[in-house]
């Protein structure tokens, strides 16, 4: 008898279960939320021989430990991070074999700040509407990982892929993100419009899975107020009242009163989650390139 | 009506009502149940409806700036009856500000019908309009740190009945034992977009 589950042992600073999230029910208040760098979420899981959609583990800085009840194969990647069984080293950003009570051990990182643990089966917690993901904003889906938490893991289909080491795009040292004017720059001065697409911002620590916040020069208003609430996309630079903005990660409210300057292209995204405070960010105009 | 693009494959479709942002989101639903228009998500809100996932958004924006939002199609379901204790801790700031007595306020709730225009800050959050204007009311000064879920609130033209506990800033006129949002339930939600709703009083405890 197989038990196929992860027991938590060190749950980390902020470490959740996500998948491709759920998108589709926006107009019911639900946010997309799923894994922030997608790429990765689905490289690991490619590694490890699951299917795109299977749940992994979503780490923050300071990584976890896990015990799996039975041999599984796990891969680490995103931010790049030290990966012990039991006290050895082992590769980061390829499969990796744990045996039954083994400690996996994922480190803090050395760079970036999300790190993404498949492991074979995927992370089997009961879905709601559709999806596994943990959503801070809303609350749905499994809570963020505690110590002592057990994870149930789905059964293991296909043999995992025969690579050393997939490569993998290092942490930004600068976020550079394209930018679709609107829909409300005109709701700015023509100076905050050239502000924002020539000046250079930093990645706040207050960012979440919700938005990107950066510290930088405000942007002021052309028009004052609120705006009756509109949906937001994926990616909305909106502008709250203290001139910053703010660039909608997963978890973004589904609609809001601040206006959206901008919309990032959504390739900007995956380099926006692994964007560590402090990181200069930049937005380029993309109707000007 | 204008239709605002939002990033490579959105589109912000603004008009210039509430009404006519319900009737505009009717008109879309139509077509994507027609199979004419293929959407991730159609959006409704305040004086808009939100299109993302599109494949060109661009065509369908000077589509659909040619038209005119056709008017909203006869309701056919039933409005949903929702249960109401009126004894909520701001009736009588809301009764004052109506200029009436508090049974007053809470018969003048009761008699409206609402429809939900839109939904968000949390699953099964529904905005209700159905209230004539001269009944809006402002948010409290100070926001609730903690607003009990099923608290049947006010705020601007809008009710609203919280479901789940939450921060908030809404006038709190009574209490439902209605499960507004339940995920394991089919639909999870029971207000959606374009629902009609009535407002039934019951005795207090």
């Amino acid at each position: 008898m197989t038990d196929r589950a992860l027991v938590v042992v060190r749950a980390g600073a902020l470490t959740t279960v996500q998948d491709r999230g759920r998108p589709g029910h926006a107009h019911l208040g639900v946010p997309r939320s799923g894994a922030l760098d997608k790429p990765t979420a689905a490289l690991v899981n490619r590694l490890v021989g699951n299917p795109p959609e299977a749940a992994v583990l979503e780490t923050t800085v300071n990584g976890c430990a896990v015990r799996p009840r039975s041999t599984v194969t796990v891969a680490v990647g995103g931010a790049p991070c030290p990966v012990s069984v039991d006290g050895r080293p082992v590769a980061w950003g390829a499969p990796v074999r744990v045996p039954a009570g083994a400690l996996l051990d994922v480190g803090a990182v050395v760079s970036g700040v999300r790190g993404y643990v498949a492991v074979s089966g995927g992370i089997a917690v009961e879905p709601v509407l559709g999806s596994r993901s943990t959503d801070l904003l809303s609350g749905l889906g499994p809570a963020p990982l505690t110590d002592g938490a057990v994870l149930p893991l789905g059964t293991p289909k296909n043999v995992h892929a025969r690579v050393d080491v997939a490569p993998q795009p290092a942490p930004p040292a600068e976020l550079v993100l394209r930018v679709t004017p609107g829909p409300r720059d005109d709701w700015f001065t023509a100076e905050a419009l050239r502000t924002f697409t020539s000046r250079t911002y930093r990645v706040s620590s207050a960012s979440n899975r919700i938005g990107l916040r950066t510290e930088g020069p405000a942007l002021d208003r052309a028009v004052p107020g609120e705006l009756p609430s509109e949906g937001m996309v994926l990616g909305a630079v909106q502008v709250p009242p203290d001139g910053r903005p703010v660039v909608f990660l997963a978890d973004h409210p589904t609609t809001g009163g601040y206006p959206v300057i901008a919309v990032v292209h959504p390739g900007g995204l995956p380099a926006a989650a692994q964007a560590a405070p402090g990181t200069p960010v930049r937005f380029i105009n993309a109707r000007r390139h | 009506m204008r239709a605002l693009p939002v990033g490579d494959s959105a589109l912000l479709v603004e008009v210039s009502s509430g009404h006519e942002a319900q009737a505009l989101h009717a008109e879309l639903l139509r077509r994507r149940a027609e199979g004419l228009l293929t959407v991730r998500e159609i959006v409704p809100a305040a004086r808009t409806v939100l299109l993302d996932g599109l494949d060109d958004p661009v065509r369908l924006a000077s589509e659909l700036t040619a038209s005119e939002v056709p008017p909203a199609p006869p309701r056919a379901r039933e409005a949903i009856e929702i249960p109401v204790r009126y004894d909520g801790p701001d009736l009588a700031e809301v009764a004052a500000h109506w200029g009436v007595p508090e049974h007053e306020a809470a018969r003048i709730h009761a008699d409206a019908e609402f429809t939900v225009a839109f939904c968000g800050f949390a699953p099964g959050f529904g905005y209700l309009t159905g209230l004539p204007q001269r009944y809006d009311v402002p948010r409290r000064a100070t926001p609730r740190t903690a607003v009990p879920a099923g608290s049947v609130a006010l705020a601007g033209p809008y009710t609203g009945v919280y479901p789940r506990s939450s921060p908030g800033g809404w006038q709190l006129i009574g209490r439902t034992d209605a499960v507004l949002w339940d995920h394991a339930r089919v639909p999870a939600a029971l207000l959606s977009p374009g629902t009609r709703v009535r407002f039934v009083p019951v005795d207090g405890s």
